[in-house]
């Protein structure tokens, strides 16, 4: 099932994905036009864990220029107050040369997760989703690198639009989850690359984090992105995609 | 999971190097790779919701490690921003922020410290929150640590670089702290180690500011995780 947190006059709801139509908790059946998209997550009473990755890819590792692969992840934590919904708009600083977005499988933890191991671990996933985990790379400093100025920015964290349960993903691609996942720019290809050459797989993550840090339900892994990134300027729309999840629409505005 | 014992509920920020003494101790290296130059931003962090210890909770220290750092400091607590977007502190709580030792000489400040300071029960979380209007000058404050009794390090809030309105000012340039969120105004290293002072498995610690005794002492002891 895709399930999807929307506002509709106002009133956030709950709606699943029926026949081309959001079909709302409360019955009624309306267009994807025709409501604003939230990120597709339940409230939670604590503040979300949300991790993400860095060179994860082994494509994109080599994209900038690092000679070799990470020996373990390269993780960092981001504040849930960047996440924004489908369709909705991104801004790009005034002044900076290179923003690009990062089309990205996003974990959503279903259960709580202390010390998993790897052969158990897809059992704490709840669903999964795609993450435009955008970065501005005028302000990388080598200082706790990436650095949340480039990293944790308002709006810059599309997310959506559905959360697809974990068992009906699994149902349909196996375990391993090969799934393309593509970005494109104004109607152009821009990123192409496929879920199984991350470096580090959701499970080697999930017992990774586990292994000194608790997941709660809700809790998010940005798992990174493969190479083709590319400057976004004001106007352009962007569309990050994953096989089987759906398109992440997003529009990138002035500051 | 609320727990009525921590006056907090939103994301936690911290600030690296944001105290002279911890500045001037890293300040050789950052020239060198992999820095290759000072940082010109406030060097955040978060602390996650797992890491969340309430007062008079005891913190296990998670093996192989034998010994972590104490990170001493005030939490500015954020209102709802005002209409045109600018921060509103609402009141302020005593942190211990825990970190597993790592340092500039080692690299240790390359690589956000997920691994270092993310590990489950690693801020102690003072129980009262004071209201903003009773601080009116948190930089005037002494944050006192207190390993089994006695006094070990004295963290002076005017020592820090960017004081808060500046921090305020320097974060929000490009996030906007939300209503509960939580920003650390930074931590500081002992006068004679350069490090932060370090605790093991049997030590308890006391954080107080005995200008604002309203905040209470957080108390947190330390125990070896079981393996």
């Amino acid at each position: 099932m895709k399930h999807a947190r929307v506002v509709l006059n106002g009133q956030t709801v709950d709606a699943i994905e029926q026949d081309g139509q959001l079909q709302l908790t409360d019955g009624r059946r309306v267009g994807f036009d025709e409501v604003q998209w939230l990120p597709p997550l339940q409230p939670v009473t604590r503040p979300r864990t949300v991790l993400a990755l860095g060179l994860n890819y082994a494509d994109h590792a080599k994209e900038l220029a690092f000679k070799e692969p990470p020996k373990e992840p390269l993780a960092f934590v981001k504040g849930e107050a960047g996440l924004i919904g489908h369709q909705q708009h991104t801004l790009r600083p005034n002044g900076v040369s290179f923003m690009h977005y990062e089309c990205e499988l996003a974990v959503v933890i279903g259960r709580t997760a202390r010390r998993v191991r790897k052969d158990d671990a897809l059992d704490f996933v709840g669903s999964y989703s795609i993450a435009n985990d955008y970065a501005i790379r005028d302000y990388l400093e080598n200082w706790y690198r990436p650095n949340l100025r480039v990293k944790n920015r308002d709006t810059c964290t599309p997310l959506g639009p559905w959360r697809v349960d974990a068992a009906d993903l699994h149902a349909l691609y196996g375990d391993r989850l090969e799934l393309a996942l593509t970005t494109n720019v104004n109607g152009q290809l821009t990123q192409s690359g496929n879920t199984r050459d991350m470096i580090f797989d959701v499970p080697t993550l999930i017992e990774y984090f586990s292994s000194f840090m608790t997941l709660n339900p809700g809790d998010l892994i940005l798992t990174g992105t493969p190479d083709g990134v590319v400057d976004c300027q004001p106007g352009d729309v962007i569309v990050t995609a994953i096989e089987g999840i759906g398109e992440l629409t997003n529009t990138i505005s002035h500051a | 999971m609320h727990n009525p014992d921590i006056p907090i509920h939103g994301t936690v920020y911290g600030v690296l190097l944001n105290s002279q003494a911890e500045w001037h101790s890293a300040e050789h290296a950052m020239h060198d790779a992999p820095y290759k130059a000072p940082p010109a931003a406030p060097v955040l962090y978060i602390k996650t919701a797992n890491t969340w210890s309430a007062h008079a909770a005891s913190i296990a220290i998670p093996a192989p490690a034998a010994e972590v750092e104490i990170g001493a400091t005030l939490g500015a607590v954020m209102g709802a921003p005002n209409a045109s977007g600018a921060p509103h502190v609402r009141g302020f709580v005593l942190l211990n922020d825990v970190s597993l030792p790592h340092s500039v000489a080692q690299q240790g400040f390359y690589r956000p410290p997920v691994k270092y300071k993310n590990c489950d029960g690693f801020l102690g979380i003072g129980a009262h929150l004071v209201a903003a209007s009773d601080v009116p000058h948190p930089q005037a404050l002494h944050i006192e640590v207190r390993i089994n009794g006695e006094l070990r390090q004295t963290v002076a809030l005017a020592d820090m670089r960017r004081q808060l309105p500046q921090l305020l000012a320097d974060v929000g340039e490009f996030m906007t702290l939300q209503a509960g969120d939580v920003l650390m105004l930074g931590l500081d290293v002992c006068a004679d180690t350069a490090q932060r002072p370090r605790v093991k498995a049997g030590d308890v610690v006391d954080i107080h500011v005995p200008e604002l005794p309203a905040l209470g002492t957080l108390r947190n002891s330390f125990t070896q995780e079981a393996v």
